[in-house]
């Protein structure tokens, strides 16, 4: 009997289908709805800015990773067009391309590269760029241009403001609630399926439901930071509507409006930067709850989520602390 | 809903070839390879010379302290050396080697095909000490020595006796295959340890994916009321002593702790079948059921195999070596150790020989950790295998050790199922060695 090579390798010698690569890639395709109705409602410019994020985010990856980190290329994997993709998703449609580039830089090149690529960035690396574009170009960041459906023509299209912004600045002139809501043009309706001035990928709840249900099936994601966000926003935004009506919105104008449910459903739930255990998870998905309402009701900006999950982010090393898995044979039964 | 344990686990592909494949002999070796020490605790100190003849299940190695195990010939013939030899762990072992001349049993052995069911003129401690001289270890893989699982301690009692027929190790089906042959047997065995252990009611947990096995051993045990089969749900690792107490009874082990301290002993129901055949057939421990399978074996089977017998036998036996094999396992993939050669002998605790082909023999690349946090919910123990991963690699043993790692039992559901193929359990280890070097510096 002739063996010439055999492996001897430690226990298990058996492995599980399961890859990096196709938890990447299955994030990619959840996100397919939201990007089609993206181009639905904002033409060929919403494909305009995925593919420059993607495509300056993968060279920023390849470019880190061969001349700083010295490694193995890791554009494979799939994680710089996730990040491209959200990055993309977070923005108006009518970004000029270099702010795109920008973004994708301090996105790839700051909050991921930098701490040693994929699994060790504590910060959302899409959010971040986002975050950074925001205060860096305030006036090209928060000029959203106006929904109009399968426009192809990639002109000037008019401009406007998403409903949680025309929320802030009533409020601010001391309009009362019922004012600014007939003022504010888009239905529930409306917002359930798309048609509001936004970034690119957070108009359409329905779209990004489907996605969270579909990674939900793929155990991707799971249920618990989506919930707990949704829920604590829910029900803070619900005590407070109760309190007074004229003064705070609906808990379903927060949670259709302003990227809540693209950041509940694909930017907090990103595994890199999230707690571990279950326990972990609805704390962390609380307090992002919790932040982002206060920054949308006593806040500056009109929107708070993006700030939310960063300042959770943060947390998440201390969550993971607190917050052991019940280890088995603890308890002494008597 | 079937029962089993309720935290982590993970459901590799079974690929059990040799289902239903009857227990076979195959021709005797030439030689056979006796090591002295199958089992946990002391190795048996060798009572025969060089130039002795001896006859097939005379003892041939005494057992050298209490949890020890007394050691059989399995063939008949003389004793050609005794000598250091590689074993299924790569060290080289003292090894009895006996070329074999004919097959003469010691007188004693009742080779009848007979079912002797008469277990009461025997008392506990009459069974117990004739189960440590018959040579008995658990036959699940771990080998400890079966009296000793058997003493009941000052001050505690049995109340279950559970019986491992879980079978989770994906290829394996010597248990299955022997419930299906030798279910009678069993249930003897079972009833003679339960009188050992004066246990109220025995509990036998079989995974569901072996349905036969269950309704055969259902019929077999109506006879006996304090007798009960269970079907569990397919888990791997249900056959871990603590996660199938949990499945069954719903009672957690201690850390650190006995399944006594809940009262609960557990057998292996290869165990309780060499204990059948011990007491009622006065046949030591010297041969086992092996299943030898693998996905590109010809004729994957199962085989009772005399202890010492190279391995290679048994795999010219299922249609010899594949061209393309790449890994061979002594056990089940996901605990068995890898060989380095085929030359080794089978042991008593030899439950399988897996033969991997070479594409899936090497391990996948392995990436970034993307803290996904599927090893912490895969985990059967409760640990976190990501942060034990990271402690040991900074060589952080003592937090390690407040993190449970002496816990681990080393399933490999970690390493198993993660995304990034990082090799978890094998940084465990490492830690978990130098936590036990660190506390037995503190000790002495």
């Amino acid at each position: 009997m002739a063996i010439n090579k055999l492996t001897v390798s430690m226990s298990p010698h058996d492995y599980g289908k399961n890859s990096v690569k196709k938890i990447m890639y299955g994030v990619v395709l959840a996100m397919v709805p939201a990007l089609l109705v993206s181009v639905y409602f904002f033409g060929l410019d919403a494909i305009r800015v995925n593919l420059i994020a993607i495509a300056s985010c993968l060279f920023f990856e390849w470019f880190f990773q061969k001349f700083f980190l010295k490694g193995n290329t890791t554009i494979a994997d799939g994680s710089a067009i996730v990040t491209g993709m959200l990055l993309a998703f977070n923005v108006p449609s009518n970004l000029p391309w270099w702010i795109i580039v920008i973004g994708s830089l301090v996105a790839i090149g700051i909050a991921k590269m930098s701490f040693g690529g994929l699994g060790n960035n504590p910060f959302n690396p899409a959010l971040v760029g986002r975050v950074f574009l925001l205060i860096s170009f305030p006036v090209q960041m928060t000029t959203w241009p106006k929904v109009s459906v399968l426009n192809f023509t990639m002109t000037d299209a008019e401009t406007g403001a998403t409903p949680l912004a025309l929320l802030k600045e009533g409020l601010n002139n001391g309009k009362s609630m019922t004012e600014i809501i007939d003022s504010i043009p888009t239905s529930y309706v409306d917002m359930f399926m798309g048609q509001m001035g936004g970034s690119l990928g957070e108009i359409s709840a329905l779209a990004l439901i489907i996605g969270g249900l579909y990674m939900l099936f793929r155990k991707i994601i799971t249920w618990h930071i989506p919930v707990a966000i949704l829920g604590t926003v829910a029900i803070f935004t619900g005590i407070l509507w109760g309190i007074d009506p004229t003064k705070y919105a609906t808990p379903l104008f927060h949670i259709f409006t302003g990227g809540m449910l693209l950041g509940a459903i694909f930017m907090a739930t990103d595994m890199v930067t999230s707690p571990m255990t279950h326990k972990g998870m609805i704390i962390y998905g609380i307090g992002i709850g919790v932040i982002t309402v206060l920054i949308r009701v006593w806040g500056a900006y009109p929107e708070g989520m993006s700030f939310a999950i960063l300042i959770m982010n943060a947390v998440v090393p201390l969550i993971n602390n607190w917050t052991k898995p019940k280890r088995f044979g603890e308890i002494i039964k008597n | 809903m079937l029962k089993t344990f309720p935290k982590g686990g993970v459901h590799p592909n079974e690929n059990k070839f040799s289902t239903g494949k009857p227990i076979e002999r195959i021709d005797l070796p030439k030689q056979v390879y006796i090591p002295v020490a199958q089992h946990i605790g002391a190795p048996a100190e060798p009572i025969v010379v060089k130039g002795d003849m001896v006859k097939t299940g005379q003892l041939i190695a005494k057992s050298s302290g209490f949890v020890s195990a007394n050691i059989h010939s399995s063939v008949s013939g003389k004793v050609v050396k005794i000598d250091k030899v590689s074993d299924s762990t790569g060290y080289k072992q003292t090894c009895i080697i006996i070329d074999v001349e004919g097959d003469e049993w010691i007188e004693t052995i009742d080779r009848s095909e007979t079912i002797n069911d008469k277990i009461d003129n025997l008392t506990g401690e009459q069974i117990r000490n004739k189960i440590a001289e018959s040579g008995i270890v658990g036959s699940g893989g771990a080998t400890f020595p079966t009296h000793v699982k058997l003493s009941i301690p000052l001050g505690k009692t049995c109340e279950y006796l559970i019986i491992n027929a879980v079978e989770c190790e994906p290829y394996l089906t010597s248990d299955h295959q022997l419930m299906l042959e030798k279910a009678e047997e069993i249930l003897i065995g079972c009833k003679l340890a339960q009188k050992v252990v004066g246990a109220k009611k025995i509990l036998i947990g079989i995974e569901n994916n072996k349905p036969d096995a269950i309704s055969n051993m259902k019929t077999m045990a109506q006879k006996y009321k304090d007798i009960e089969v269970h079907a569990l749900k397919v888990k791997y690792p249900q056959g871990a002593e603590k996660q199938l107490i949990k499945a069954l009874t719903n009672r957690e082990v201690p850390s650190g702790k006995l399944p006594i301290e809940v009262n609960c002993v557990v057998q292996n129901i290869g165990t309780t079948f060499a204990i059948y055949e011990a007491i009622q057939k006065n046949k030591p421990l010297f041969e086992r059921v092996v299943s030898v399978t693998g996905k590109s074996i010809s004729r994957p089977t199962n085989i009772m195999a005399r202890i010492g017998t190279p391995i290679n036998m048994l795999i010219e036996a299922v249609g010899g070596l594949p061209q393309d094999t790449g890994k061979i396992i002594n056990g089940g993939p996901m605990m068995g150790k890898a060989l380095n050669t085929v030359e080794v002998p089978v042991t008593k605790g030899t439950s399988g020989i897996v033969i991997i082909p070479e594409k899936y023999s090497t391990r996948p690349k392995s990436y970034n950790c993307i803290r996904c946090a599927r090893c912490i919910s895969v985990c059967p123990m409760g640990l976190e295998p990501y942060l034990l991963k990271n402690m040991s690699i900074v060589k952080m043993y003592e937090e390690m050790h407040k993190e449970r790692a002496l816990d681990c039992m080393e399933c490999g559901s970690c390493s198993y199922t993660c995304p990034a193929s990082i090799p978890l359990l094998d940084y465990i280890r490492l830690g978990k060695a130098n936590i036990n070097k660190i506390l037995r510096s503190q000790k002495s």
